[in-house]
């Protein structure tokens, strides 16, 4: 009777914990579902993206590679590349779990890392538990599905001033994750810097290239000059 | 090409991303180099992302502009980040409608 008190309110921690990025997902979401309509894709396409998905940057890269008509290979490049952070995000929760997290809790478990329920499960000061985690991602998941929802099916309905205002949503949350390591760090602004120029360059430049293949090209040119030349040190994580 | 397929590629590789390191990796990276670039990704390729296509995202370049800077303004003072995306757009609207 404890046990099974202490695991629904570790749940229900989980999903408190949660709501605040829930409720961000929900309007960021919101424009990647006008997005997806407006490159050609239906409300059902954009629902089951953000449900397998569950990624920003990923989803909004991937529906331009959709949209360009590119090659499979690519959508998994540009996949992997643009989602390998959550190898390390994982790597790290690995070494957080409670012996609770078997096998088969961390195969579904694993559908929930983005950077925002990392940053909320690594912040905890216990062991994580595998359904203070379901918590988390299910709220999470919910406000990042319906937004897309909404966005896709309600996006026509809203006037053309305010759909293009929409558009910028997404990129507004890339400048909040960038900018303030970027102040506080040197190195990650050495990469930013070089990265943006090289974007601009590719994309004036070589206009042919997909877009896809330039943000790697780019992003993996401006990490290896950035490892290089700004080696990280164990303890600096 | 079939959406289903792109969508299968999308969401397989995202998740063995996610999985392969959680379930089955216990042994931390040792290569500076590799976990140097492995941390200067993330910060990479939303960049590569942002620029230029963030002067686009609105169909107009001076409320794409005025959204950009009202939100490097806001993610600088460390806002959080629902209040950046969300002030990045409501900048961009007002301006729409301040021009003719």
């Amino acid at each position: 009777m404890k046990k099974n008190k202490e695991v629904k309110s570790d749940f229900l921690c989980g999903l408190w914990d949660g709501i605040p990025v829930g409720l961000g997902y929900l309007s960021v979401s919101f424009g990647f579902g006008i997005m997806a309509v407006g490159s050609g894709l239906t409300v059902f396409d954009a629902f089951i993206i953000s449900l397998t998905n569950l990624t920003s940057a990923g989803q909004a890269q991937g529906v331009t590679v959709i949209a360009s008509g590119g090659t499979l290979l690519e959508m998994a490049l540009v996949q992997l590349v643009i989602n390998i952070r959550y190898a390390l995000m994982s790597l790290s929760l690995s070494q957080k779990l409670d012996q609770s997290f078997t096998l088969p809790h961390r195969l579904l478990a694993a559908y929930g890392i983005t950077d925002e329920i990392f940053a909320v499960c690594s912040t905890k000061n216990s062991t994580l538990r595998p359904r203070y985690m379901y918590g988390t991602v299910l709220v999470s998941m919910s406000g990042w599905v319906s937004g897309t929802f909404l966005g896709a099916a309600a996006g026509e309905l809203l006037p053309a001033s305010v759909t293009a205002a929409l558009g910028i949503l997404l990129y507004g949350m890339f400048i909040a994750i960038v900018v303030p390591p970027a102040s506080k760090e040197k190195s990650i602004l050495f990469v930013v810097v070089i990265t943006s120029v090289l974007s601009v360059m590719c994309h004036y430049w070589v206009p042919t290239l997909s877009g896809g293949f330039a943000v790697i090209l780019c992003a993996v040119a401006a990490a290896v000059l950035g490892a290089v030349l700004f080696p990280r040190k164990e303890e600096e994580e | 090409m079939s959406i289903a397929l792109y969508i299968l590629v999308m969401a397989g590789v995202t998740y063995l991303i996610r999985v392969i390191p959680f379930a089955f990796f216990r042994k931390k990276i040792k290569s500076v180099f590799l976990r140097s670039f492995l941390y200067y990704v993330p910060y990479a390729v939303l960049s590569a992302m942002t620029i230029p296509a963030i002067f686009y995202s609105t169909g107009n370049i001076l409320t794409a502009v005025v959204g950009t800077i009202t939100a490097l303004v806001l993610a600088y003072v460390q806002m959080p980040l629902i209040v950046v995306a969300l002030a990045a757009s409501g900048s961009a609207f007002l301006t729409g409608c301040l021009i003719p």
